[in-house]
Formats: C-alpha cells, sequence, structure tokens
C-alpha cells in the first residue's frame, strides 16, 4: 500500500462505526438486570459520528473520498443511510448470522479483513469506544491486525506533508503525534458537532446503490474466527446501581396557600433561606 | 527538525507545534465542484408533503416530471395541524380508489350548526346518512396518518420523498428560480419550484410573491384532541362505527371575537377547536387558550366531551386573506398551492381548507404540464394555473365567499346577534305563567334591545344571507 495520495493527502478514509440505542432512553430490566434494547430508537454512536465528522471536514478540504463501515444486522443501515445523507461517498456492512454474539477480538478481526477488501485507505478513523460497551478495543484491535501505526483519543487531525499529525488527549494535557500513512485514530466522544444530513445526501440514499452489504464469504472472513463461540469475553455479573428512593410531599390546596406551604417546608428543611 | 527535536519543542502540556499552522486550514468553499460532487437535479421540487405537496408531486410524478417532495417533519404530518375534516370531491378524480386504503377515521352524516351564549346553546343539526357517499363525501382525519398516506401515493407515482430538511430559501440563477437551497451550503436545481408551505410560508415572501404577514390576514387556530372510547362517542352523538358529526359554533364560541369553534368526531378520540381573528385577539388582549377553555368548559360542548382526556395541543395559523389578498400565484419557475396561497374558506358554517389545497396541487401539475409543452416554466408559460384552478372552482368559490363572516369587518355577527337569537328562543319556549308574548313581538322588542339600529340589522341581514 502506498501511503499518501496525490500531493501527500489521504485518497480514502474508511470511518468504522456502530449503530447503539440512544443513551437516554436506555433502560435496564429491573428484573433480569440487562439492557432492554427492544423498541429503543437507535442512533450513530456518538463518538462515532465524531469520526464521521472529522472524516467529512478532511474531506471538505482535500477532497478525499470517506467510505462508512459498520457490522451488524441489516438494521445498522438506518445508521450507514445517515452517515451518506451527512456526506459519506458510500457505505459497507458486514453482515452475516455467523458474526452474531462476537465480541471485540472477533470484531477487530472481521472489521480489518473488511477493510483489506475495501482497500485502497490511507487513513482509518474509529470512535474511542462505544456508547453500549465502552471497552474501546476494537480501533486499536483493527491497527494491530492491520500492522498499522495508531494513534487514539483524537480530537484534531492535521494532513502535513503527506503525514498525519494529530492531537491526542492524555489524562494530564495533549499531546501532538504524528506518523506516516496509512494510520489508524480513534477519535474523542465530543470533539467537533457533527453535522446534520444534507438534502443532497438524502436524495442520493434514496436514489440507492450507495449502501453494500458483503456476508463473511464476500470478503474472505474465517468462520472458525468469528461468533459467540470464539469470543473470549464472558460476562460474569452486571451490577446496576439503585437510586435512593426519595420521599415525596404534595401540597394541594388554594394556590396561594400551598405555595406558602411548600416555601415554609423548604426553608425549614434549609434548602433554602428565610 | 529531528522527531527529537520536535518533540521538545512542543511541550507536553502546549499547543500544536508551530509548523502545523503552515498548512492553514482552506475555507470550505459554499459550493465545492470537486469531481465528485455531483448536483441533484430534478424538473420539479415541492416543498412541503401536506396535502397540497402531495398531490402536486403525485400529479407532476404522474405527467412524466422527475418529482422532489421535501418535507420539515421527520413524517409526512408531523409537523402538519388541521381541524380534522376533509372533503373528498378532489380525490374522485386524482385517486378514484382513495376510499379503500385512506385512512379515515369517520365519515360525516351529521352536520350541526350551534349559536351560544354563556351557558345555553341554539342549533340546527342536519341529518343526512347521504351526505358519506359519492362526490360529496366528507370525513374525519388525523394529519400523521392522512398525509403519510397521501404522501405515498405520490411515491408509489414515482417522486421522491424526503424528509426532515427544511428548506431554508429558493436557489437562483440568473435572476430566476432554479431550485431550492438549504443553509449552510446545499442546494438541488430544478426547472420549477412548488410551494406547498403551508399558511405561514417564508419561501413565499422570499420569492417577492407576498408582503409580510399582516394580522388582519391570518386567524389563530388552535385545536385539541380529546380521547374518548369509540363505543362512547357512537352511544354520545348516536352514531355507528363509521359514522361521524360535525359540529360549527357561533357567538360565545369565540367570546364574540370574529371567528368560531368547531367539533369533529374520529374514531376514538374528538378534535375540539377554534378560528379566531388575531387582529381581534390583540386589539381584545384575549389570550386563545382562554378562549379555548371556556369553550371546552361550556355546558354544550361539555356534555359532548365529558370523561375525555386531551391528549393533544396544537396550535396554528389560518389564512384569511380572502380573494383580494391572495399572494401573486405564479411567477419565473414558481407556483403557490394551498395555504401558502391562501387557498382557505370559511363562510361561517364550513371550514374548508384541505379539499381547496389537494384541488390546487392538482392545477399546479397541470400548470406544470401546459408550460412544458408551451416551451418552458416562465411566469407567462405558468400563468396557465390560474385557468386550472378555475376549472375546479378554487378560486371561483373564494372568490365567491370573499365576503363570508371572517372577512368582514362585523363583530355583530359574532356576538349582538347570536345573543339576540337565543334572547328570543328563551322567551319563545319559557311557560313560566308571567304572560305570554307573541312571537313577532319577541322579535320586535329583542332588536330594540340590541341595540342596533333596524336599517343596520336588515342590512346585515341582506349581506350575511349573500355571503353564505
Amino acid at each position: 500500500m502506498t501511503a499518501g495520495g496525490t500531493a501527500g493527502r489521504p485518497r480514502r478514509i474508511v470511518v468504522c462505526i456502530k449503530q447503539v440505542p440512544r443513551a437516554q432512553e436506555l433502560q435496564v430490566d429491573p428484573v433480569t438486570q440487562t439492557l432492554k434494547r427492544v423498541g429503543v430508537p437507535s442512533e450513530i454512536n456518538p463518538p462515532d459520528a465524531n469520526a464521521l465528522e472529522m472524516a467529512l471536514q478532511l474531506k471538505d478540504r482535500l477532497g478525499t473520498e470517506v467510505v462508512v463501515l459498520s457490522m451488524g444486522p441489516t438494521s445498522f443501515d438506518e445508521s450507514l443511510e445517515r452517515a451518506v445523507a451527512m456526506g459519506a461517498d458510500r457505505s459497507v456492512l458486514l453482515t452475516d448470522r455467523i458474526l452474531g454474539g462476537s465480541d471485540t477480538v472477533p470484531t477487530a478481526y472481521a472489521l480489518s479483513e473488511t477493510i483489506q477488501k475495501i482497500g485502497g485507505y490511507d487513513l482509518l478513523l474509529c470512535g474511542e469506544e462505544t456508547t453500549d460497551a465502552s471497552t474501546g478495543h476494537v480501533g486499536p484491535g483493527i491497527a494491530g491486525h492491520l500492522d498499522l501505526p495508531q494513534i487514539t483519543y483524537v480530537s484534531e487531525v492535521r494532513i502535513i506533508n503527506g503525514k498525519v499529525r494529530a492531537r491526542r488527549t492524555a489524562e494530564d494535557g495533549t499531546e501532538w503525534w504524528e506518523t506516516t500513512m496509512p494510520c489508524l485514530c480513534t477519535v474523542n466522544f465530543g470533539c467537533n458537532r457533527p453535522r446534520e444530513p444534507t438534502l443532497t445526501g438524502k436524495i442520493r440514499v434514496k436514489r440507492g446503490g450507495l449502501v453494500t452489504h458483503w456476508s463473511c464469504a464476500d470478503v474472505g472472513i474465517d468462520p472458525k474466527k468469528v461468533g459467540l463461540f470464539n469470543s473470549p469475553t464472558i460476562v460474569a455479573k452486571v451490577d446496576t446501581v439503585r437510586l435512593p428512593s426519595r420521599s415525596g410531599q404534595i401540597f394541594s390546596g388554594e394556590p396561594e396557600e400551598s405555595v406558602r406551604k411548600l416555601l415554609a417546608s423548604l426553608v425549614a428543611d434549609r434548602v433554602i433561606a428565610a | 527538525m529531528s522527531r527529537k527535536a520536535e518533540r521538545a519543542a512542543s511541550s507536553r502540556f502546549g499547543r500544536c507545534p508551530t509548523d502545523i499552522s503552515e498548512e492553514r486550514l482552506l475555507p470550505v468553499p459554499l459550493f465545492r465542484r470537486g469531481k465528485r460532487e455531483i448536483v441533484e437535479h430534478f424538473d420539479v421540487i415541492v416543498v412541503g408533503a401536506g396535502p397540497a405537496g402531495s398531490a402536486a408531486a403525485l400529479t407532476l410524478a404522474r405527467k412524466g416530471f422527475s418529482t422532489l417532495l421535501v418535507e420539515r417533519g421527520r413524517s409526512p404530518g408531523a409537523k402538519g395541524m388541521f381541524g380534522g375534516r376533509v372533503y373528498a370531491w378532489p380525490f374522485a378524480e386524482l385517486l378514484p380508489e382513495w376510499a379503500k386504503d385512506c385512512p379515515i377515521e369517520r365519515r360525516v352524516v351529521r352536520e350541526n350548526l350551534a349559536f351560544l351564549t354563556d351557558d345555553a346553546s341554539l342549533g340546527i343539526s342536519f341529518d343526512a346518512p347521504k351526505m358519506a357517499q359519492g362526490r360529496g363525501a366528507s370525513f374525519t382525519a388525523l394529519r400523521a396518518k392522512f398525509d403519510a398516506w397521501f404522501a405515498k401515493k405520490a411515491q408509489d407515482a414515482g417522486a421522491v420523498l424526503v424528509t426532515g430538511i427544511r428548506v431554508d430559501d429558493l436557489w437562483r440563477e440568473d435572476g430566476r428560480v432554479r431550485g431550492v437551497f438549504v443553509a449552510p451550503n446545499d442546494r438541488v436545481v430544478s426547472d420549477l419550484v412548488v410551494i406547498a408551505e403551508g399558511a405561514t410560508s417564508t419561501l413565499v415572501r422570499k420569492a417577492g410573491l407576498k408582503a409580510d404577514l399582516e394580522p388582519r390576514e391570518v386567524s389563530v387556530g388552535v385545536k385539541e384532541t380529546v380521547e374518548l372510547p369509540a363505543e362512547t362517542i357512537q352511544e354520545r352523538f348516536g352514531l355507528d362505527e363509521t359514522e361521524g358529526a360535525a359540529y360549527v359554533y357561533a357567538g360565545a364560541a369565540s367570546l364574540g371575537l370574529r371567528g368560531g369553534g368547531f367539533l369533529y368526531t374520529n374514531r376514538a378520540s374528538v378534535s375540539l377547536g377554534l378560528v379566531v381573528s388575531s387582529e381581534d385577539l390583540s386589539r381584545k388582549k384575549v389570550e386563545i387558550q382562554e378562549i379555548q377553555t371556556r369553550f371546552r368548559m361550556h355546558p354544550a360542548v361539555q356534555r359532548l366531551i365529558r370523561g375525555g382526556k386531551v391528549v393533544e395541543y396544537s396550535a396554528h395559523l389560518v389564512p384569511e386573506l380572502g380573494a383580494g389578498m391572495m399572494p401573486r400565484l405564479s411567477g419565473d419557475g414558481i407556483l403557490v398551492v394551498g395555504d401558502a396561497a391562501g387557498f382557505l374558506i370559511n363562510n361561517g358554517y364550513t371550514f374548508r381548507g384541505v379539499d381547496l389545497a389537494i384541488a390546487s396541487g392538482v392545477a399546479a401539475g397541470e400548470a406544470a404540464e401546459a408550460a412544458r409543452a408551451a416551451g418552458g416554466m416562465t411566469a407567462a408559460n405558468l400563468g396557465a394555473y390560474e385557468k386550472f384552478l378555475r376549472r375546479r372552482n378554487v378560486l371561483t368559490d373564494l372568490e365567491r365567499f370573499r365576503r363570508a363572516p371572517l372577512y368582514m369587518k362585523k363583530d355583530r355577527l359574532f356576538d349582538v346577534y347570536p345573543r339576540m337569537l337565543m334572547e328570543i328562543a328563551e322567551r319563545m319556549y319559557t311557560v313560566d305563567g308571567a304572560g305570554k308574548e307573541r312571537l313577532f313581538d319577541v322579535v320586535l322588542d329583542e332588536a330594540a334591545s340590541a341595540g342596533v339600529p333596524k336599517l343596520k340589522m336588515l342590512l346585515d341581514l341582506l349581506q350575511g344571507a349573500r355571503s353564505m
């Protein structure tokens, strides 16, 4: 692979995204202690949306092609179509029953194989982690499989003389790192404001043909390396934090009278000063 | 600079090394014409997927125009609001099979007109099962379902529907409309733009077809959806599962301001609302919610909605432009349909909007076809729109009802006369041993005490009859 296209600019950026349940609407089933996913509206994993926005900004400036990649059921089309409507050139969904139950190890493997099939990439962008699992494994895992340099927790990327220079958020400040292309960066949540889909983008989605579905066989993924049985992670236990109960009190009656009682009560409890 | 020296130069906590600023970030051009940047093009763009927009898109797509239908809401109907009643006549031609899958709530078989005072009601009821059939049929509907159904018909005919996009302006090239612009930097090109944005259309203004809205040109419409079990509605209103009733209220419904109230039965809810002159609201300094609350609490209304739960509240401006104050309906590469064009008729006993919207959408499609045949979407060629509107009686009806109550500057019609009628009714029907007068004397007496000169009253009566 030759690093950097014409004039040292990346020719193709691949952005890996995941579709997750919208965080604000998530609830934990009080009985089974698992996330209730049924009927919850979905969104692009927010850090992935930041990675996509970063790619689209590079596209705006440098004319780079942006390809969006995801792995999951066909319901992920919703997010992949949104990505195209936001300005990505096309998207690819790796979808296959045998991938079901994969944890971050097979996922990183399967995605890296798919990225190789897409080919021609100079820069790979992933979100720093997902909001539904928060491992942060997959981005670095892909870099490992592809043997690429990587910069994690990036909030800004610049292309200088055919190299990637990125600002990395460290615990005690920020660092600037530089590396050759191709490389992989994982992008900080909230480092930019993802754009809204455009009219032209939505029309392109309606015209069709921009979301490609690939199976494991299409990509050449080894079935013995993916799926639930090839995932080393075991969820041993999930704890939920129980909210303390609150003692409510209802002040009824005439509005003036009940407000007076409420104020008196707040003063008595030292919530407000008299 | 060696890597080590460079890292030393940039403090760990510092800002980016200075050489990074050498490549200044290029400003993003408004429209980049890169090799992959393809500008989308349609023959026609219809802005707004309400009844007018969907009717236009459906007609255009059938006539072979590549058509884009753009809707601001997440889905058609999501942002729309109407009273809740549709006169079905335009469907006879446009979608003859409409009744098969149209999301009808109930077919209206009973019309009611009631005058209200503070606590009494005097009404006329017209019971006619025939009204549910044929060209004169009307039905109640809910926007979310109805608009989605209608937009689907346009899509089935080949129109491309895009939702969740607000069109910010018209796109102009060489001084003529050439499509639509969406902020911050997107545009789609077309030969013709059909504005179906509704009463508060900004594009009509930006196209220079109309000045800003004046308070006298609009009424405020409010509507509550009151949930009631279907069986309760059937029992209370004396209807079967498919039948519906429509009520129009005058007098105290609008607290005597110009306007009136309405109530339509849906399958398992009731649409209850008001349309009140916004000029009167600001002049009399009354809040419309207050009028709506009093209207809802009126004994004659309460009886019908008792036990129901208000599940939805919506408000919207209603054009009361009248035929004399309509915007210009066409220009170079542009047509205006539906509420955006002020196509609404309120003659005191019927509120019509959706049927005029649909008919105008169809007329716009026909005008586009005629303009195409005549050589292009110029203002001169699109002028045929008016002819097609007249063929469907849209303009003719609007002109005929120009003098209808809301367009009239007469408070008496909404305040004095209903009260007078009620007093007459009360004296007619009260038997309390205090001595009974002849009806004629009662009428004369009440007319005198209403404080309106008899000649004026006679003129009002004549004018009112003419306007209706």
